[in-house]
């Protein structure tokens, strides 16, 4: 039997560019109605209030990362697939940017 | 994917990272002092500049959004191209109508 090549850096990175666009876009609807609910003010701020909370902000963290590394992987497979550079140069960039934005994300967040 | 749908799905990514960085940067500058529906409104309530940008967001990653899901409906969901693509539409439908209420909302609602 023929097994895919899974346990390779390339195939991780597209499980995750996969899966953060998978858990994005079914964030997205959620995000979008609650922003609608500021249509009322009163309840908007009820909402804002919330994520006052420490395991709201855990989960903003890691939707920050999510759409960080989604955004990063994303820029790595255009670059892959349009640009003429070798393949470790472009991998290079994309890391640095993404740790780059994780690290900045995460302390601004200040979750600490 | 078709290749029509391949290439917008390209076109809508390089759209989206200039668009997803400023909101990054948007997000970290909101949450510097803790989150406040006042300053969130003050800030995007009657800004022409904000309703343009986030509508084009809107606009942008409801198709992006709407071509991955189909894709992931095919090779992980074991669905045909038929329902995978009626899904898409109908995913993609909902976040741009739920996505410009929302603009509209922070930008012109209440203004």
């Amino acid at each position: 039997m023929i097994r895919p090549a899974c346990n390779h850096p390339g195939y991780w990175a597209f499980l995750l560019h996969r899966l953060s666009g998978l858990a994005l876009v079914l964030f997205l609807p959620v995000h979008f109605w609650v922003l609608g609910t500021a249509l009322d003010e009163t309840e908007f701020g009820v909402f804002i209030a919330w994520t006052a909370h420490p395991l709201v902000k855990f989960g903003e963290w890691g939707l920050v990362l999510l759409l960080a590394a989604h955004m990063t992987g994303g820029v790595r497979l255009l670059m892959l697939e349009f640009l003429p550079w070798s393949e470790r140069q472009k991998t290079r960039i994309a890391v640095s940017l993404g740790l780059a934005l994780g690290f900045g994300a995460a302390f601004a967040l200040g979750l600490v | 994917m078709s290749a029509r749908l391949f290439l917008l799905q390209r076109l809508t990514a390089l759209i989206l990272a200039p668009l997803v960085l400023v909101h990054l940067g948007v997000i970290i500058y909101a949450v510097r002092n803790g989150l406040s529906a006042g300053e969130i409104l003050e800030r995007t309530r009657g800004s022409l500049g904000w309703a343009a940008f986030y509508g084009g967001f809107v606009l942008t990653v409801s198709a992006h959004g709407a071509i991955g899901l189909r894709s992931i409906l095919i090779e992980w969901g074991g669905q045909g191209r038929r329902s995978a693509t009626a899904i898409g539409w109908a995913a993609g439908s909902l976040l741009l109508v739920l996505g410009l209420r929302a603009v509209w909302a922070v930008t012109g609602g209440g203004a």
